[in-house]
């Protein structure tokens, strides 16, 4: 893994550093028409980034510590009374703690999942086969399609009524009768006379993350694959080494810190994800992760302040998840 | 790296004469045969349970409700039991009976080619420069760029709301699309970014030795060379606000002539009236242009957005 870890930061310019040696007056002249031509070519990016994002963030801080609703937005102004009252409100709730725990097992397994599928399917596809390219590109169908269309071809398929999934499992699986899987809280499954409670609910969209994000994963360990030296292995195998054993100690160690990244950015977007499951179960029976909740304070109730507070909660979350990580294992992973 | 299972020789043939000693496998052999097997079982399900739901979309648009209904379970119909019907619905203008989904797919088509044009305006220039001019802050916008990537969508919608809804913009296709330039601006800078560090630099020192001036040499070396990376980043733009739901859900819902077509979906799929033939259909008719792209520029965006992604 040493080889690749010291590859140049991509944003320390490529061919700049020479230029920046020369210390004659032309040299610096043409230093400063190129700073001048940097900031004028970047600027309109910053100017809408700034605007349309940083300042708005900013504003939603001022926002969580207002009282304020939909119905006097016009009449107040940009500061009001700040008041802690929504901080309360939300560390005060049991609701918000429930939805808390509901977003970090939808992070965390639906990350897994969607890894963990990814890594297999990578696997799978990595000897070359006729339409290999076809197979390919048909698994990154999920990820791709539109999300509400998604999403309504899997209520379809997963409804009581006459979805495809009940019908058959009546039918071929034994089940007792329908299950509803994107409205039912939990169930009693009997493993050998235990009785266990699903949350049916939560487990659905938990898999049907994993079946839109996993070819996020697949795409970037298929790329990561294709570069691992063939030598390597070849060697391992003179050497004895059984398939099992040169995935083991060959190729997952190079996997690794790809599938780090890889978490990583797969657990972020989880965490902040809102179409999912809004579209899915609109955040009933167990499954009303925080975006969801803010989503609906804000439109249904009107609750302004408590949505930036609540939203303003769920990023400082993500920041404090983030910072453990890198203050903990990303050192690690240098030295690797 | 292709093939290096297949050629391991089975352990060397017994000799002829003694009565042949039973036959063990390996530990080697036997997972040689027990993954050759597995492969082609994963492959064979990850393919069903991927296309499945969309086979079963298709599937569901092209039969009669009543027929849906009588059987739920039949996965296959011939093309006799075929019906149109349920795209006619879904197309034909609200006024006319239907759903106006052509209304709302001119919607999403506007919304997402201005998103396109309007971005690749802006990130071009930007892209550029951070790729090869060395200026104050360049790496200050780079990491801004990157926590503007990392931040919850919901976080940003709750001021957006706010402030769209203050100045009376919200239900507006153009608030809309500065939104969505300003989220996507980023990303697309970074890709376009990845593919000018490839374009060698001497390239462009040589032109501007030739008398070129800066904006000669990005118009006439820079841009040309980096044709494919910009034309599979505009269909990534396309792709991103096309399917885009939140943002559309917060500032157009109260009017239905500017609903998008994924919001138009989901806003009628919420509703009990309309037959699941019809919104199936509609679901197919989203789809499709995404489809489309997607496989006119599947190498070219895959190779994009895992560029440096083998370095680990």
């Amino acid at each position: 893994m040493s080889v690749d870890v010291g590859a140049p930061a991509p944003s320390s310019g490529s061919g700049g550093a020479p230029r920046s040696d020369r210390r004659s007056g032309s040299g610096r002249t043409l230093q400063r028409a190129e700073a001048r031509a940097g900031l004028a070519l970047i600027s309109p990016t910053v100017v809408i980034v700034v605007v349309m994002v940083v300042l708005p963030i900013l504003w939603t801080v001022l926002l969580a510590f207002q009282r304020l609703r939909l119905l006097n937005l016009r009449s107040s102004g940009l500061f009001g009374n700040f008041t802690l009252a929504n901080f309360e409100k939300v560390f005060g709730s049991s609701a918000f703690w429930g939805n808390l725990a509901t977003t970090l097992a939808y992070s965390v397994f639906g990350t897994a999942a969607a890894i963990g599928v990814g890594l297999v399917a990578a696997l799978a596809l990595r000897r070359r086969f006729r339409f290999r390219g076809l197979v390919r590109a048909a698994m990154l169908l999920p990820y791709v399609a539109p999300i509400v269309a998604v999403t309504y071809a899997w209520k379809t398929m997963l409804s009581p009524q006459f979805g495809v999934a009940n019908h058959w499992g009546t039918r071929l699986l034994g089940w007792d009768e329908p299950i509803a899987f994107l409205s039912q809280r939990s169930s009693e499954v009997s493993v050998f006379g235990w009785h266990v409670g699903v949350p049916t609910a939560l487990l659905t969209v938990i898999a049907f993350e994993a079946w839109r994000s996993f070819p996020f994963a697949f795409l970037f360990l298929t790329a990561r694959l294709q570069a691992v030296p063939s030598t390597l292995e070849e060697a391992a195998r003179v050497d004895g080494a059984t398939l099992t054993q040169r995935f083991r100690y060959i190729v997952l160690p190079q996997l690794l810190p790809t599938i780090a990244v890889l978490s990583v950015l797969r657990f972020i977007w989880t965490f902040n994800s809102f179409d999912d499951i809004w579209l899915l179960t609109g955040g009933g029976a167990g499954t009303e992760v925080i975006s969801v909740s803010v989503f609906n304070s804000l439109t249904a109730r009107g609750d302004i302040g408590g949505a930036a507070a609540q939203a303003l909660v769920l990023a400082a979350i993500l920041a404090v998840l983030i910072g453990l990580y890198l203050w903990r294992l990303a050192p690690r992973e240098e030295q690797s | 790296m292709a093939g290096t299972e297949v050629g391991v020789a089975p352990p060397a043939a017994t000799p002829p004469k003694p009565p042949p000693a039973p036959r063990r496998f390996s530990r080697d052999e036997l997972e040689n045969r027990l993954f050759a097997v597995l492969r082609v079982v994963v492959i064979v399900g990850l393919l069903i349970v991927t296309l499945f739901p969309f086979y079963y979309m298709g599937l569901l648009s092209l039969r009669p409700l009543d027929r849906v209904l009588q059987d739920p379970g039949a996965l296959w119909v011939g093309p006799s039991e075929w019906d149109l019907g349920s795209y006619l619905t879904v197309l034909t203008p609200g006024g006319a009976g239907g759903q106006g989904f052509l209304q709302f797919m001119a919607n999403s088509a506007i919304v997402a080619f201005g998103t396109v044009v309007l971005t690749l305006l802006i990130a071009l220039p930007g892209a550029y420069a951070v790729s090869r001019l060395r200026f104050f802050g360049r790496r200050q916008v780079s990491v801004l760029f990157l926590a503007v990537y990392l931040f919850p969508s919901i976080l940003l919608a709750v001021p957006l709301f706010v402030f769209f809804t203050r100045i009376g913009l919200r239900g507006s296709l153009a608030g809309l699309l500065i939104v969505y330039v300003s989220q996507i601006v980023a990303v697309s800078i970074y890709m376009l970014r990845n593919y000018f560090d490839t374009v060698p630099v001497s390239l462009e020192e040589a032109a501007a030795i030739d008398g070129c001036s800066r904006l000669g040499v990005m118009r006439r070396i820079s841009l040309p060379l980096a044709m494919p990376a910009i034309i599979a980043n505009a269909l990534f733009v396309f792709m991103i606000a096309w399917n885009e739901f939140l943002f559309a859900l917060l500032f157009l819902v109260e009017d239905r002539d500017r609903w998008t077509v994924s919001l138009g979906l989901s806003q009628l799929a919420g509703g009990i009236e309309i037959p699941t033939t019809v919104l199936m259909a509609g679901s197919v008719i989203v789809t499709i242009p995404i489809i489309v792209v997607f496989f006119a520029s599947e190498r070219l965006l895959t190779e994009g957005l895992t560029a440096g992604a083998e370095k680990g």
